[in-house]
């Protein structure tokens, strides 16, 4: 019998807003330990929690992108539970009116080379709702450390229906997630940070079975790369139990991206009743068409949205656009530099391969680039003028990144402008041939290629500045091929 | 030591000082000097801070002399129940689990107090975490009732209310989650008042039950009261549930209002259960009304009556049971010795440091909102909540107040009710109501029992209502003297 995997996901997203969720405390990283807190955050006696309103527009903002429901009443509830990491011990978070419902997010599907964009389908949501991250735990020798630094962030829970068929469409799903919510400026997403965070819930079925089998959650899987691996490793487990003629138990399970293997967490640990009830401390939130119209006007396009564009206004290789829409900035500065009057292509070559490999290799925002649209355009003109060869725009573009200064003002300085004074071409050729008596007389036993010899020795006589096509030309007049 | 002097209302001692008369340095002294003598037989602090109370006064002092007074209770001395934070001074909430908590900030309260420069004085004991009628349930000990130091001074806001009966303060600051201002006020002889809910902002007080808890004045007459509330309400944006309305100016709109007044007396409240003296008491000042030319309609409210306690200990205690979760003795308060993990941690810091009745009150609230009773309990108790706010104002409907005894009986005994918790729990009774609707009350005295113990009458009006209500209670309190009364312990000096 043939199995096909059912997956769903549930992933936590840090949003990025200067203070906590319900407190004025500084949300980030890297701070010593417990000093984002204020009372509220500690759960001082007599703390009151008061909703940071930018924490529910970049959920509303982030429904709006995914196409959900936007609920006109949403509710905050007190999910209640013991852990030493959590200030109040309980959580507000959403129980049954949560921001958005529905919705779906776009994947795409890796093509079979990296040229080829794949296929592209919509994994449909079943919520998106808003709640309180928790401190963190150091255990060490005999003891705990807490720090509080991180409770209190807002944190949005993106909850996927079933609809994921293997370990890439959970691949593609996170990527796309991220890139989504990254443009928007939604949150920074850095699994490694914590800032993005994946559960995944994980059942088999025999093909054409309509009705869902026995589900995994498989936990604490820290990167991208570990959601496909131990999404994968997971299948693989199940499949074995049933072909070794076992039953699946509904479990929890933590993944260990190190070795490769998951582990069933103590049914104890997952015996939870979280008594919900609406937190008496907070009002519900009436979203109205107003607020969401304002926050409308606030999305940027969909990166999917906009590799349909490149390809379809501009006919912008695919591989371009898959670098390019990654990054937001990035692909404004591209579109600037096409309405600077570069053709998309060549403005496409100099953002994601000059560019991105001067800003690397000078570790620099693209913010902090002296290389501004303006600049490209100058210099993609100067080349298609002939004033400068193509390979000699790249030793350009490298001063232009250094100094900020225009290609024109490079080119000038540097002595690069091609030469293309018939009368020193023609002297250099003449030079050229008279020292290449070898290569001519190749040529004329039926070997053109040897022309490529003497083609250099003129470069290298004009010291580069040579216009390469006159030389071409001024060469075969002279050999008479 | 001028003894006139701690037996002054509020609106007095402003006069006072305003005039130079005294000073207030030697006012506060005289509230110290006489905090210190009754206190051994009252125990109405937990704790006070005398050279920063003084330090205060001094303060207040100087800036009268530069004519920069900040308000109306400049230099004035206002007792504060130990569930309310005040920064650098302990927040105890008579409970062992904050034995050594000291709070770094202020409630609003109190930086509305400060910023208009009364002086926070003391830490006034209450029933732990405000559970309970009659503080017994302080992890401190019971505060006695200055009118009989065999009685109770009731409950939760005993330290607050005997405090204020025995002139160690000219008022106080209590909170009311069922009843906890109005029955202590009631059985020392006070005026209490529980705003309508949002009203004063609940930030800096240790939440009970957060959609029940209101924070509100015990005073020696009603005119105080309205300048007190006046100081402490108004919108709070460190509040969500803070009424997004300016405070009106009480005593304004207080004298704004005249009778003679259409009140409505709930039948239901004037039957079995109700002590004689309390009726006899209750109904006179009814009638005083009557004969004043008011409308004295007999109202109905079935739902209120006959549910509003079993409600009430439903919702309160499942908020208590999630409020409460934050004393874990992980971050500060009481921790255990012996814990061997986490877990046991909080289970034995927790049975260490709380008492018998928040434990229970605790227990409870577990058990309605856990899965598959939440239905049953918690959501219809809500659903009562919803009836009972409507039984409330179809009662008041083209009325200005309903008038009912503030509690059953007169202060009991300390002992007679703690071995039956639902008896402690039937003295809430005429209260509780209140605060599942949200609205406003007041209890003023109305006399004395035959063993000369206070009575209380109870007015009950719509939200926002608060200068009617003053109003109503002004005008019998202008025509009796039983606010003037002082207890025994007073002239047992």
């Amino acid at each position: 019998m043939s199995y096909e995997p059912i997956i769903g996901l549930e992933v936590h997203v840090q949003l990025a807003t200067a203070s906590k969720m319900f407190a004025s405390a500084a949300c980030g990283s890297g701070a010593p330990p417990n000093t984002l807190t204020d009372p509220v955050v500690l759960a001082l006696p007599g703390a009151l929690p008061v909703l940071n309103k930018a924490a529910l527009d970049a959920v509303i903002r982030t429904g709006l992108l995914l196409g959900c429901r936007i609920n006109p009443v949403c509710r905050w509830d007190r999910k209640n539970y013991f852990y030493p990491d959590s200030p109040k011990n309980y959580q507000i978070s959403q129980y049954d009116q949560p921001v958005c419902l529905g919705g779906e997010v776009e994947i795409e599907l890796p093509g079979p080379t990296p040229a080829v964009m794949g296929e592209h389908r919509r994994i449909p949501l079943t919520r998106i709702h808003l709640e309180e991250d928790v401190g963190k735990l150091t255990h060490g020798a005999g003891d705990s450390l807490i720090d509080f630094n991180r409770a209190g962030t807002p944190l949005m829970e993106i909850v996927t229906e079933p609809a994921l068929r293997s370990p890439d469409e959970a691949f593609a799903f996170l990527t796309a997630l991220r890139t989504l919510l990254v443009c928007a400026g939604i949150s920074d997403c850095d699994m490694e940070k914590g800032q993005m965070r994946c559960d995944a819930n994980i059942s088999i079925r025999p093909v054409g079975e309509t009705k869902l089998g026995t589900k995994v959650e498989l936990k604490n899987l820290n990167s991208i790369s570990y959601v496909r691996a131990g999404i994968a490793k997971e299948i693989a487990r199940q499949l074995a139990v049933v072909a070794a003629g076992g039953a699946l138990t509904q479990e929890t399970r933590l993944y260990d991206g190190e070795s490769g293997r998951s582990a069933a967490m103590r049914s104890k640990e997952m015996a939870h009743d979280y008594r919900y009830f609406p937190d008496p401390d907070l009002l519900p939130v009436h979203i109205d068409e107003a607020w969401q119209a304002d926050l409308r006007a606030s999305l940027p396009e969909r990166p999917f949205d906009r590799q349909r564009r490149f390809i379809a206004d501009l006919s912008l290789a695919y591989s371009a656009c898959a670098v390019l829409i990654r990054d937001r900035a990035l692909a404004d500065f591209f579109e600037e530099t096409v309405h600077a009057g570069t053709a998309p292509q060549a403005a496409a070559n100099w953002t994601t391969n000059d560019l991105l490999r001067e800003l690397t290799a000078a570790s620099l925002p693209l913010r902090e680039s002296k290389v501004t649209p303006a600049h490209i355009a100058g210099l993609a003109a100067l080349v298609k003028q002939g004033v400068v060869s193509s390979s000699q725009a790249r030793d350009v573009f490298s001063e232009m990144f250094a100094s900020g200064e225009t290609a024109a003002v490079v080119v000038e300085r540097k002595g690069l402008r091609q030469s293309t004074d018939t009368t020193q071409l023609a002297a250099w050729c003449d030079a050229a041939l008279a020292a290449h008596a070898g290569s001519v007389a190749q040529i004329r036993a039926g070997n053109p290629k040897a022309i490529n010899s003497i083609k250099g020795a003129v470069m290298k006589l004009s010291a580069g500045k040579a216009n390469p096509r006159l030389v071409d030309e001024i060469l075969r007049q002279r050999l008479g091929i | 030591m001028d003894t006139a002097l701690i037996h002054q209302p509020l609106s007095a001692l402003t006069g006072l000082l305003a005039e130079r008369r005294v000073s207030s340095v030697e006012m506060m002294a005289a509230f110290i000097a006489r905090t210190k003598a009754v206190e051994p037989r009252l125990h109405a602090f937990n704790s006070f801070d005398e050279p920063a109370a003084l330090a205060a006064a001094r303060a207040s002092d100087e800036r009268r002399t530069l004519g920069r007074i900040l308000g109306p209770l400049d230099g004035i001395p206002i007792g504060i129940k130990d569930a309310i934070a005040v920064a650098g001074a302990p927040l105890t909430c008579s409970s062992k689990m904050l034995a050594n908590f000291v709070s770094p900030y202020d409630a609003t309260v109190i930086e509305r107090l400060r910023a208009g420069g009364a002086i926070p004085w003391g830490r006034l004991n209450l029933d732990e975490f405000a559970m309970g009628s009659s503080t017994e349930n302080s992890a401190n000990g019971v505060t006695l009732n200055p009118w009989d130091l065999t009685r109770v001074a009731g409950g939760s806001s005993g330290g607050s209310a005997a405090a204020v009966a025995a002139s160690q303060a000219p008022a106080a600051l209590g909170s009311d989650t069922g009843g906890s201002i109005r029955q202590p006020a009631a059985f020392c002889g006070l005026v209490g008042v529980k705003p309508t809910y949002g009203t004063v902002s609940r930030y800096g007080l240790a939440a009970f039950a957060s959609s029940l808890d209101q924070i509100g004045p015990l005073t020696r007459n009603v005119d105080d009261a309205a300048l007190l509330l006046g100081v402490i309400a108004g919108h709070d944006p460190r509040d969500s549930t803070s009424l997004a309305r300016p405070a009106p100016d009480f005593p304004v709109e207080m004298v704004a209002r005249r009778g003679p007044w259409k009140l409505g007396v709930p039948a239901e409240y004037f039957r079995e259960g109700l002590d004689p003296a309390v009726a006899a008491a209750v109904r006179k000042a009814i009638d005083f009304y009557s004969a004043q030319g008011g409308e004295i309609r007999e109202v109905s409210l079935p739902v209120a009556a006959e549910y509003a306690i079993a409600a009430y200990y439903i919702i309160a205690t499942a908020e208590c049971s999630s409020n409460l979760a934050r004393y874990d003795g992980i971050r500060y308060g009481h921790r255990t010795q012996n814990a061997t993990d986490a877990i046991d941690l909080y289970a034995r810091s927790r049975a260490e440091g709380f008492g018998d009745e928040v434990k229970r009150r605790i227990l409870l609230g577990t058990y309605v909102l856990s899965s598959g009773y939440y239905d049953a309990y918690y959501l219809r108790a809500q659903k009562l909540r919803t009836l009972i706010r409507q039984d409330y104002l179809r009662a008041l409907d083209g009325l200005d107040a309903l008038v009912t005894p503030t509690t059953p009986t007169p202060a009991f005994r300390p002992g007679e009710k703690t071995a039956d918790p639902l008896s402690m729990y039937l003295a809430d009774i005429f209260t509780v109501g209140v605060n599942l609707a949200g609205l406003p009350a007041v209890s003023l005295p109305c006399g004395f029992t035959a063993a000369g113990l206070p009575v209380g009458l109870q007015l009950i009006g719509r939200h926002f209502e608060e200068p009617r209500l003053f109003a109503v209670a002004r005008s019998y309190e202008q025509a009796h003297a039983w606010h003037k009364m002082r207890p025994t312990v007073a002239s047992s000096e």
